[in-house]
């Protein structure tokens, strides 16, 4: 939580799947919790694809794959769709993820990625595709995420793209600042909205 | 132009535009239910802080209910733990609380229209993403994250970025056997589950005009299923006859006065939205889901689409979904073996869903192989079907009533369909796991569940119709 970002150069974990849902981010079994326990949440994230039904590992599924690794996690189209639990952005900041690259994030789990110094990062449909092609040539392929400059690199081709973010997320992202510290300091414009509405 | 009816409403919230970001929205209605909440209270306590607006915000549990016996101790200890958690943090902070067994609970989107807690032209938010659902109600109603919560907690306003605005109007008039659920799943399967991410959609047209408030609650409650902010309608006569009366509803010459104020609520007639889609209602049939995502539905006498045109990412996630439901692409799905159904939810727990059911399973008997668990969505809905009688009718053909909650759509209290079997849900949600482990879930309108509730099998609801 509250981790100032900046630029994060790192491997990836390609989860080529589209339309991946925050019930498979953290099934709802998992949401029973009444504290941000963000172990807790990230030693369950991808539950069920993780193990099998019996307890055991799925080796088939990435995350049990030891060729990959990182605090950037590659995600095909949509990602994060379905409920709003935070509790999904909890497991992704929990298991290490700092960054998230998918060509579209659904609105409410990309707002909660930001709530949570986790940064969601929107690229091309080209740019996502090569990138999986990348991950897939050699696991040990880097991304630079620079967050002052609003770029993205994918090391292994050289290829960059813009991303973006608005002035206001980005001044909070890098200072460690969340939104209740911005709206405590001005009590008096809700005031005068009440006034002004009633 | 800030003309659309969404525009009205949003800027009649903006306490500020942050420079180069979000907008510092206003939020007239904070509901909270015990899942998404308890860290919001937690970050409260550890900065020292007190509600801003306590008077405004609502809470109640609905999640983890169980559906038999509440008036008994949860058993499990952890959901026990969740519930009590909302009551004590609902003391603590002075806010109303709905408990379990207070006649006032149900599920938070049944509940908050129902009340006349959700009114025209609010702002509305909750940890939950089917707070759109209250949007019907001609208010501007989203799910929000718990650090969001927290925002509105302290200061009663939420910074969100504006959404871009979309018009769907549904024109013509909806076939027999075709409900709100049924217009929703059709719209979804073209536009799929991101189709509206991003865009805060208005329903209008003729269809959507002729729904009941019940029905448009069906409507807007689905519009996050493809990927919308929200959904709302214009309100009407429908909505204001509907709220007259209600326990929290103005009265008096405050209702006059905020009746004046509703009927200035709708998009004027040279509105833009930033898309215009259009649906014909003659198009539309009963539906039924094959896949995993709520967007992979079709008509309920065709067949499952098949991959040829489809890239071949698109293609992997096909598979893998047609895989988990032990679907066959190509094949149909009337006739096939059902084991649960469940009619409730906040999509379909209202007295109108009650009553499309019983109107099928009516002289009827459940089949056999069927496990049924109906919930309504709240103590007023379960009152309201022993009013009407539904219940002797649901009775008489093998049917019992449970108590109020969110129950089988999410799977947190007991009623979880098991690993591999095939459940005909009138819910929202049909993701791999969603209504328990290794689950199968068709959704549908109640009246295709009722359907398959007497068959035992998918079943066309229109053949056992008058």
């Amino acid at each position: 939580m509250k981790q100032k970002f900046n630029i994060i150069t790192s491997t990836c974990v390609p989860l080529p799947l589209e339309n991946v849902d925050t019930d498979q981010i953290i099934p709802a079994r998992f949401l029973k919790a009444t504290t941000r326990e963000e172990k807790f949440f990230g030693d369950n994230l991808f539950r069920d694809w993780r193990y099998n039904a019996d307890g055991t590992l799925n080796k088939d599924f990435v995350l049990n794959n030891p060729k990959y690794g990182g605090q950037i996690l590659v995600a095909g189209k949509n990602f994060g769709s379905g409920s709003s639990r935070e509790h999904a952005a909890w497991a992704i900041a929990g298991y290490g993820f700092r960054v998230v690259v998918s060509s579209f994030f659904a609105d409410i789990h990309k707002n909660n990625e930001l709530n949570n110094f986790v940064l969601p990062v929107v690229v091309s449909e080209a740019f996502l595709s090569e990138l999986f092609e990348s991950i897939n040539a050699d696991p040990k392929t880097e991304v630079e995420v620079d967050l002052p400059n609003q770029t993205i690199t994918n090391k292994a081709t050289g290829k960059s793209e813009k991303f973006e973010i608005n002035a206001y997320k980005k001044h909070c992202l890098i200072n460690g600042l969340d939104d209740i510290d911005f709206l405590l300091t001005n009590k008096d414009k809700i005031e005068a909205w009440e006034k002004r509405s009633r | 132009m800030a003309n659309t009816l969404f525009d009205k409403i949003w800027d009649a919230h903006i306490v500020q535009q942050v420079e180069d970001g979000p907008t510092q929205l206003y939020i007239d209605r904070l509901y909270c239910h015990e899942v998404t909440s308890p860290q919001a209270f937690e970050g409260m306590r550890s900065r020292g802080l007190k509600c801003f607006r306590p008077q405004n915000i609502y809470c109640m549990p609905d999640h983890n209910t169980p559906t038999h016996d509440q008036d008994k101790p949860i058993e499990d200890v952890v959901s026990r733990t969740q519930v009590d958690t909302l009551a004590k943090n609902a003391h603590d902070f002075g806010l109303a609380h709905f408990g379990m067994m207070d006649k006032r609970n149900g599920i938070i989107h049944v509940v908050g229209p129902e009340r006349g807690l959700t009114l025209p032209g609010m702002t509305i938010v909750c940890g939950d993403s089917h707070t759109s659902t209250h949007g019907a109600m001609g208010a501007v109603a989203f799910g929000i994250g718990t650090s969001e919560v927290e925002m509105v907690l302290a200061s009663q306003c939420i910074l969100q970025a504006r959404p871009k605005t979309m018009r769907i109007t549904i024109d013509g008039k909806l076939k027999k056997g075709v409900t709100a659920k049924d217009v929703a799943l059709y719209m979804m399967s073209k536009m799929t589950t991101s189709g509206a991410t991003g865009y805060f959609v208005e329903y209008a047209g003729e269809a959507v005009k002729n729904l009941t408030m019940e029905g448009r609650l069906t409507l807007c409650n689905l519009s996050i299923e493809m990927g919308a902010r929200g959904g709302m309608i214009a309100p009407d006569e429908v909505t204001f006859e509907y709220i007259k009366g209600r326990e929290n509803a103005p009265k008096g010459e405050a209702w006059d006065k905020a009746l004046a104020y509703w009927k200035t609520l709708k998009s004027e007639a040279n509105a833009v939205f930033d898309k215009e889609v259009l649906y014909h209602a003659e198009d539309i049939e009963p539906m039924i889901t094959y896949g995993t995502n709520p967007g992979m539905g079709m008509g309920i006498s065709q067949a499952i689409p098949t991959t040829e045109t489809m890239n071949e990412q698109a293609k992997i996630s096909f598979h893998k979904s047609l895989n988990y439901m032990g679907f066959k692409e190509g094949e149909k799905l009337l006739g096939k073996q059902v084991d649960y159904v469940f009619l409730g939810a906040c999509t379909n727990g209202r007295i109108e869903d009650f009553r499309a059911f019983a109107s099928i399973v009516k002289g009827r008997k459940k089949a056999d192989n069927i496990t049924a668990w109906l919930v309504p969505g709240s103590w007023m809905v379960d009152a309201q079907i022993r009013e009407e009688g539904l219940d002797k009718v649901l009775a008489e053909a093998g049917f019992e009533i449970r108590q109020p909650g969110c129950s089988a759509c999410l799977a947190m209290n007991d009623d979880k369909i098991p690993a591999g079997k095939y459940a005909v849900s009138t819910s929202n949600r049909n993701f791999e796991g969603r209504q328990g482990q290794g689950a199968r879930t068709m959704l549908a309108s109640p009246l295709v569940a009722a359907a398959a509730a007497v068959t035992g099998v998918v079943t066309d609801p229109r053949e056992l119709m008058d």
